[in-house]
């Protein structure tokens, strides 16, 4: 099998069109992302970032339009697209009535992980919850759910991870520690997507921006090639003034 | 095949293990299937010439209807909390996830059934052990599991499924009740075998078919 490292681009998204009943909601999104770049995702609440991020998870299928990750069709070679994937979304995607170490150990054992301990105790210490791994989730705060998520997507130290809206619900030693996890350095390859809608930190943390308006992607610059300004400016003309 | 196996046996144990903690299927079904035995055996109230007749349908209502209110927990349990996508994102196929849940809802439906009918047998005074009446069992209540489960994964999906499921359900598990029940009858009664040698193959065939249909088919059902 090809080093999916060793293809051109981590993402490459070709005219994605969905639509839920007559509701469009993507109307041809074309999008790359290269291997070791960040890529934040902006839009106003509908535009289709959520629903972007699911596509190429392979949780929701396009109505027409590619997507390759890692230089396969998520169309055809959907488990091999989601053994490159970490995913962290608005749901945890854990049982509340588990452990969060039952949880992860579950989840390892999901992705056929050999060293199913180990890697259970790397990524959360990774995540700062090692003395809240063996309570339950359920008795969990939104932002300890969260954190435990993040070990999640992580646990199989994927090469491509895909970022809904991180930053929601964590305070600010776990915004830090996300921070550390999005430009992780001992990962040169890993390439990010996220969305957000904070500018400053998509400002921050990403090397390329794209902003998703009317269906479709209405900007996107690499920050190296233009100024924090214009970014604003465009972020201003697709959803309105930052607060 | 430990590659496809383990994730299958990590579903079941996940189940078994969060059941083990919530008691949410087990005990409501049990519940169910012995209040429908009970309901039954008091406005019936068989004389034993009646018992061979009404017996084997008696036990099927209970156990398929029991076998309902669980498969209808199967699913939402994951879907109330968003940890349907979470088994998803698995790299494996979707036919791995669906087997995962099918032996889960096997396994509980198979539990259900080896409490009930001890207690069936004792209100219709029939024999604790009936030669042959667990191969029977067990075949039709594989046929039961594969076909509710697919059904339980799509009626997750809509506003009303506690009606939906059964709407969908029961319609395409009949032949297999209904050869349960003639198969029981011919054992309860103890006729000659001939009959059994009808309906066993019948029951056999039903699972292979939707035990390769099932799987197929759940793979388009769970992606919006």
């Amino acid at each position: 099998m090809t080093n999916p490292s060793t293809v051109e681009s981590a993402i490459r998204i070709q005219g994605v069109q969905k639509a839920f009943g007559r509701t469009p909601i993507l109307r041809g999104v074309d999008l790359e992302i290269p291997w070791g770049q960040v890529l934040t995702l902006l839009g106003a609440n509908g535009s289709g970032k959520t629903t972007l991020i699911k596509i190429i998870a392979t949780l929701t299928k396009a109505d027409s339009g590619r997507v390759v990750v890692g230089g396969m069709d998520t169309s055809s070679r959907g488990p091999g697209v989601r053994r490159l994937l970490g995913v962290v979304t608005h749901d945890a995607f854990l049982y509340d009535d588990l452990s969060g170490r039952e949880n992860l150990r579950f989840f390892a054992k999901m992705f056929g992980l050999d060293r199913v301990d180990e890697c259970v105790e790397s990524v959360t210490e990774k995540v700062g919850m090692t003395d809240r791994l063996d309570q339950k989730v359920g008795n969990l705060s939104h932002g300890m759910k969260k954190r435990f998520s993040i070990a999640r997507a992580l646990l199989h130290d994927p090469l491509i991870l895909l970022m809904d809206e991180p930053e929601s619900g964590l305070d600010q030693a776990a915004l830090r520690l996300l921070d550390a996890v999005i430009s992780d350095q001992e990962n040169p390859v890993r390439s990010v997507l996220m969305t957000t809608h904070d500018l400053e930190r998509g400002l921050e943390l990403g090397q390329r921006l794209a902003i998703l308006a009317n269906g479709r992607i209405a900007y996107h610059q690499s920050l190296d090639d233009v100024g924090v300004d214009v970014v604003r400016e465009a972020y201003a003309k697709y959803t309105g003034p930052p607060s | 095949m430990k590659g496809y196996f383990g994730p299958i046996f990590a579903i079941l144990a996940k189940d078994v293990l969060l059941e083990l903690r919530t008691k949410d299927i087990l005990v409501s079904v049990v519940v169910f299937a012995l209040l429908v035995i009970v309901i039954f055996n008091f406005a019936l109230d068989p004389t034993p010439n009646a018992v061979a007749m009404v017996a084997p349908g008696i036990l099927w209502v209970a156990f398929t209807f029991g076998g309902v209110l669980g498969l209808n927990r199967s699913f939402a349990l994951e879907k109330e909390r968003g940890n349907l996508h979470g088994l998803m994102l698995a790299p494996i196929g979707r036919d791995a996830v669906y087997f995962g849940k099918f032996l889960g809802n096997f396994l509980f439906m198979v539990i259900v059934e080896a409490v009930i009918y001890p207690v069936f047998a004792v209100l219709f005074n029939l024999p604790l052990l009936v030669p042959g009446f667990i191969p029977v069992a067990l075949l039709a209540t594989l046929g039961i599991a594969a076909v509710g489960t697919m059904f339980s994964a799509m009626a997750v999906n809509t506003r009303s499924r506690e009606v939906m499921l059964p709407v969908l359900f029961f319609p395409v598990v009949v032949p297999i009740i209904v050869a349960a029940v003639e198969a029981t009858g011919v054992l309860i009664r103890g006729d000659a075998s001939a009959d059994l040698t009808r309906w066993v193959p019948f029951m056999a065939v039903f699972d292979a078919i939707f035990l390769v249909v099932c799987p197929a088919a759940f793979a388009m059902i769970i992606e919006e």
